[in-house]
């Protein structure tokens, strides 16, 4: 009797090949990789930041328990899903936005942007992205209402100060003056460190550009969406600087400001909404650059980071319909 | 807003990017919703629409400046153009299924739907109000429905990945397919103002 126990078969579906990584662990290595980006942002802003990020997060593990557990589901929030939605939404907002605001984006982050579609692995879009899209739609003042970086510690101001981000000030001046105008002044090392007005989370490229280059390197996420994307807003924002730079700023100022950093690494990268191939996340990152620096360049709104990536979220489906990688033992036509 | 005096690329982008038909100006939904199912028959559509609208705008076009406009029978226009569009759609059904078999069945099932679909109707009388030339006019009814066969075809393929996914069973069907549609139209508001359109 005991011996054929143990000589039980398992008998299962494909695929068979296993491997270390679980869903936890991805997860934890990319708020880890989030980590040093949303330390500067508490840096610069202070309590008020840590504020939003607890908020955003406690709020999507709710959500995502409570949903989970309306549906009949198994609720699955230790699987840190819902935490990094929370964290990278948080990122998103302004350190200074209302309770409510952050609350309300939240919940919907992870109830229209997830739980609706079916949960992790198959919604359409990137929850967040949905979430910070939304609130800009609904409340366009709150959401552009950016504190100025005011270190923690240092007791010099009241935190009522507010003031435009590099790219707002830029499509002002553009309207006011129709030049550059005072960008040409903002200093490129607080735009690196990310001493700057903005969202809480995307104001440091150097940290965010730590925490990608540390995801691909723990080979988490390639590198074919970041290089193409932040490729093609260098060159395109390159090629109207050379021919104008009066008018249009360079491309140095538009990698680091904005959300560019922390999308292209953090949220145009997620594996359920981007392409499987490579050949098709390069067409998607490029997509993402084209949108981006079109609405930036010529649009209304200053920065295009969330929409062009939910944009191409939506190409997503019809890119890994057409773009296939070539079967092993297939023979190119004409061989 | 589109004027006559706007350069043609501006039309285009305009009509198929910033006042996208479906996702912004949410006219022709009901085809929207329809047939947008499989990739091929949202092609299809497509295809079907871009035919009838270039028609129907050209059509009524003409008929507004050489027929009523003088004889002063303005207020006349809902009525002749509905007249002159579903006439118009009829014939040429009748005539591509004689003449063309192949194209007629490529799109004929469609051809008629489109007719009652109020996209068409919307460019007929747009056109007119925008003050159009009748190259523009043309530009713009080229323009209109690639802009719907844009947003189809990405929800198409939106749809066949929403199809295979566990979606709660209140949801099921067309609630979740409502959804997507108006993520998709937020994400489209990105395109607001777009060189000052």
């Amino acid at each position: 009797m005991e011996k054929l126990e143990e000589l039980r078969l398992v008998v299962s579906s494909s695929p068979h090949a296993q491997s270390e990584e679980t869903i936890e662990k991805i997860m934890f290595y990319v708020i880890l990789a989030l980590m040093p980006a949303a330390g500067v942002g508490i840096y610069f802003f202070g309590f008020n930041a840590i504020r939003v990020i607890l908020l955003s997060v406690v709020t999507a593990i709710i959500s995502e328990a409570l949903m989970q557990k309306a549906m009949g589901r198994r609720v699955a929030v230790k699987d840190g899903s819902a935490v990094l939605t929370g964290l990278l939404l948080a990122m998103n907002l302004p350190s200074n936005a209302p309770w409510w605001l952050v609350v309300i984006g939240s919940a919907f982050a992870i109830v229209i942007g997830k739980q609706v579609f079916g949960g992790l692995g198959f919604n359409i879009f990137n929850p967040a992205l949905v979430a910070r899209v939304f609130l800009i739609i609904s409340w366009p003042v709150q959401m552009t209402t950016w504190p100025r970086p005011l270190p923690l510690f240092s007791k010099a101001l009241v935190d009522a100060v507010t003031g435009a981000t590099p790219l707002g000030l830029l499509k002002a001046e553009l309207l006011l003056k129709d030049n550059i105008g005072e960008v040409a002044n903002i200093s490129m090392i607080d735009l690196i460190i990310g001493n700057v007005g903005g969202s809480l989370g995307e104001v440091s490229a150097i940290a965010l550009l730590l925490g990608g280059i540390f995801l691909i390197y723990r080979n988490y996420i390639s590198w074919h969406i970041p290089a193409s994307f932040i490729g093609t807003v260098i060159i395109i924002s390159g090629l109207f600087w050379i021919i104008d730079p009066t008018r249009y700023a360079g491309p140095l100022f538009h990698t680091m400001s904005g959300g560019l950093m922390l999308g292209a690494f953090f949220m145009a990268t997620d594996y359920v909404t981007s392409p499987i191939t490579s050949r098709g996340m390069l067409i998607f990152g490029f997509g993402c650059g084209l949108i981006t620096i079109l609405i930036r360049l010529f649009g209304t709104y200053p920065e295009g980071v969330s929409f062009a990536i939910l944009l191409m979220n939506m190409v997503t489906p019809l890119i890994d319909k057409y773009i296939k990688p070539t079967l092993f033992g297939e023979v190119k036509e004409g061989a | 807003m589109i004027s006559n005096d706007m350069a043609w690329y501006m039309i285009i982008i305009s009509a198929v990017l910033i006042n996208n038909i479906i996702l912004i100006r949410f006219l022709a939904l009901c085809s929207f919703f329809g047939v947008s199912n499989k990739l091929e028959t949202s092609i299809g559509m497509g295809m079907a629409v871009i035919f009838v609208i270039v028609i129907a705008g050209a059509a009524s076009w003409l008929l507004w400046h050489y027929l009523l406009l003088p004889l002063k029978l303005e207020y006349l226009r809902t009525a002749a153009f509905i007249l002159v569009i579903a006439g118009l759609v009829q014939f040429l059904e009748m005539y591509m299924r004689k003449a063309m078999p192949a194209l007629y069945h490529a799109m004929g099932i469609y051809l008629p739907l489109i007719t009652t679909n109020c996209a068409v109707l919307a460019v007929a009388l747009l056109v007119i109000d925008y003050n159009l030339g009748f190259i523009n006019t043309l530009i713009y009814s080229v323009s209109v429905p690639v802009g719907y066969t844009l947003s189809i075809i990405l929800f198409a393929g939106v749809r066949e990945r929403i199809d295979i996914a566990p979606i709660p069973k209140f949801l099921k069907g067309y609630p979740i397919i409502f959804i997507t549609a108006s993520i998709m139209s937020m994400a489209f508001l990105g395109f607001s103002h777009l060189f000052g359109l």
